[in-house]
């Protein structure tokens, strides 16, 4: 059994959004609150959030929390 | 009847003893019930029975983590996006804790131009580059570790069955990635080249 195509797309993906310095998903848990309640108004991004958004571009575990996160917030 | 609380007010009465703690648990027991039911209901390995067990399990957690908490959100947002933690770290422990991390490594390996991928002429390229990177140039850890995330294993569960944790984990994940940009790169694939969706 080989990697699928959508494997080796999604391996092409997270290659990509690779950065130097990232944070780990620790970190991310601490402040994706912000993050979340950002997005759900609709208020542009701050540079120090940035983070958070790539870390959520490579990591899958917690995007899946960040969108139940999101669900749970807009009851 | 849930008592409204600004967030040092929440963090001052959790750090209280006595009925003002009291109160303010049971009303954060309260809303984590709301929250969790809410984000986990669509989720086909979530049954109601569980609940109580992940809102115990987040309290604990929540209470540990209070000197964490950085006052940018509402108090209530960070503790629910802890209690999701917890919940879904536990389900998807569930889910994977039959799987040898060792077989499911050893039965995908990364064997280029098998009939089930072979991937259109455009991608062909830089799909070989990937893996004889990733045969060269990724320590065995480094391998097991990106592959295992691809095909989609919980982080706890690599981390357990490595003897590792979930934030070591990440490390070597990050280094496995930047060795393979690093890779593609000096094989001279921007990654403007790789921004392609293999068909």
């Amino acid at each position: 059994m080989s990697l699928s195509r959508p494997e080796l797309q999604k391996m092409l993906d997270v290659v990509r959004a690779t950065q130097p310095i990232e944070i780990d998903c620790d970190v991310c848990l601490m402040q994706v609150g912000e993050f979340a309640e950002l997005n759900l108004v609709g208020k542009p991004i701050p540079e120090g959030l940035k983070a958070i958004e790539q870390h959520l571009s490579i990591c899958d575990e917690c995007r899946e929390e960040y969108e139940m996160l999101c669900v749970a917030l807009r009851k | 009847m849930v008592q409204e609380r600004d967030n040092n007010e929440w963090i001052a009465a959790l750090q209280a003893d006595g009925p003002l703690r009291e109160a303010a648990l049971s009303d954060l027991r309260g809303m984590l019930l709301i929250g969790l039911k809410t984000a986990l209901k669509s989720r086909s390995d979530f049954v109601d029975s569980l609940l109580d067990d992940f809102v115990q399990d987040s309290l604990v957690r929540i209470l540990r983590s209070l000197d964490q908490f950085q006052n940018r959100s509402r108090f209530v947002t960070w503790a629910t996006a802890i209690a999701i933690r917890v919940a879904l770290t536990e389900l998807r422990k569930r889910r994977w804790r039959d799987v040898s991390l060792e077989t499911l490594v050893a039965d995908t390996g990364f064997e280029p131009s098998a009939a089930e991928t072979s991937p259109d002429r455009e991608s062909q390229p830089i799909i070989e580059a990937m893996y004889r990177i990733i045969g060269s140039d990724l320590t065995e850890k480094q391998r097991t570790v990106l592959l295992a995330e691809i095909k989609g294993m919980a982080q706890e569960e690599i981390a357990r069955q490595m003897g590792s944790s979930r934030n070591a984990l990440y490390k070597l994940s990050h280094d496995a990635r930047q060795r393979l940009k690093q890779g593609l790169e000096k094989a001279g694939f921007t990654a403007q080249e790789y921004a392609i969706t293999i068909s």
